[in-house]
């Protein structure tokens, strides 16, 4: 019997050292809740474009190539 | 259309605050509120460096995961808005913006008294009708539904700041390091923009 002591306090001490690894993590997930405010229409629907999304894409890509001046010079 | 984005180009900012100026002015922006601002790192001392910077439309932005009242919502264009009318000014966004882009009208004052939080709309207004004078009021200018960019992008002398598709401001952006020949060195380059010709 005696000799089985150091086994069954070396088991827990390993138990209880062990016992840190099992750690589950406390990095803060997020997640979005659902939008409760009003609808926005979308930026082609009405006004200028009528509902042309592909004029819309269109004209915004334009505006965006006029940025590189590179390509304005060639 | 993809994810909306704005890029700023250190190497080509000089700090004049044409787009804090074209912005404040363009949306008629309350006094004490600056939905953009430049910062400046080492003012002074050769080699400085300056950015502008405003609400930078994260893909998964914290201010919409925080907002208790959820009113905080990204369009398709992946661009950040608000509905103002649901807005408590608990200065949450705020906390959790990394770029202290929400504002607030009142200054730093307690709960409640803060007033509805404002912050860079893309130039995209918000759940109003597209130009409506409504949305004007709350918003201000929605220049993306007149297919227009914003305004500050536009307005930059120096083209540093650029706005529009990421894809294709990356497209920009990695053709401009490439002619002036600085810039592929930087942490993070060949993750962000790696394409074959840049590692010549």
């Amino acid at each position: 019997m005696k000799t089985r002591i150091p086994y069954v306090i070396a088991a827990a001490c390993a138990a209880v050292l062990l016992a840190g690894c099992g750690e589950k993590s406390q990095v803060a997930r997020y997640e979005h809740g659902k939008y409760a405010g009003k609808n926005d229409t979308r930026p082609w629907e009405g006004g200028v474009y009528k509902g042309d999304k592909g004029a819309w894409e269109q004209a915004l890509r334009n505006r965006v190539h006029g940025q590189n001046e590179y390509k304005r010079v060639e | 259309m993809a994810r909306m984005k704005f890029l700023c180009d250190a190497e080509r900012c000089i700090e004049c605050n044409g787009c804090v100026t074209a912005c404040k002015n363009e949306h008629e922006v309350p006094w004490g509120v600056n939905r953009r601002r430049v910062v400046t790192i080492n003012d002074g001392v050769p080699g400085e460096r300056s950015m502008s910077v405003a609400c930078m439309h994260c893909s998964d932005a914290p201010c919409v995961a925080v907002c208790p009242t959820n009113v905080i919502y990204q369009t398709e264009e992946g661009i950040v808005l608000h509905d103002k009318d649901g807005c408590i000014g608990c200065g949450y966004c705020f906390y959790a913006c990394p770029f202290g882009a929400p504002q607030f009208p009142n200054g730093p004052a307690a709960f409640g008294a803060r007033g509805k939080m404002d912050k860079c709309t893309f130039c995209a207004g918000g759940p109003e009708e597209n130009g409506s004078q409504a949305e004007f009021e709350k918003y201000g200018r929605n220049r993306i539904a007149e297919g227009k960019l914003p305004l500050c992008a536009e307005m930059c002398s120096t083209k540093a700041l650029l706005a529009g598709d990421a894809a294709e401001l990356s497209e920009i952006f990695r053709d401009r390091v490439l002619r002036r020949g600085k810039g592929v060195e930087a942490w993070g380059w060949m993750t962000a923009y790696g394409k074959e010709e840049a590692k010549k």
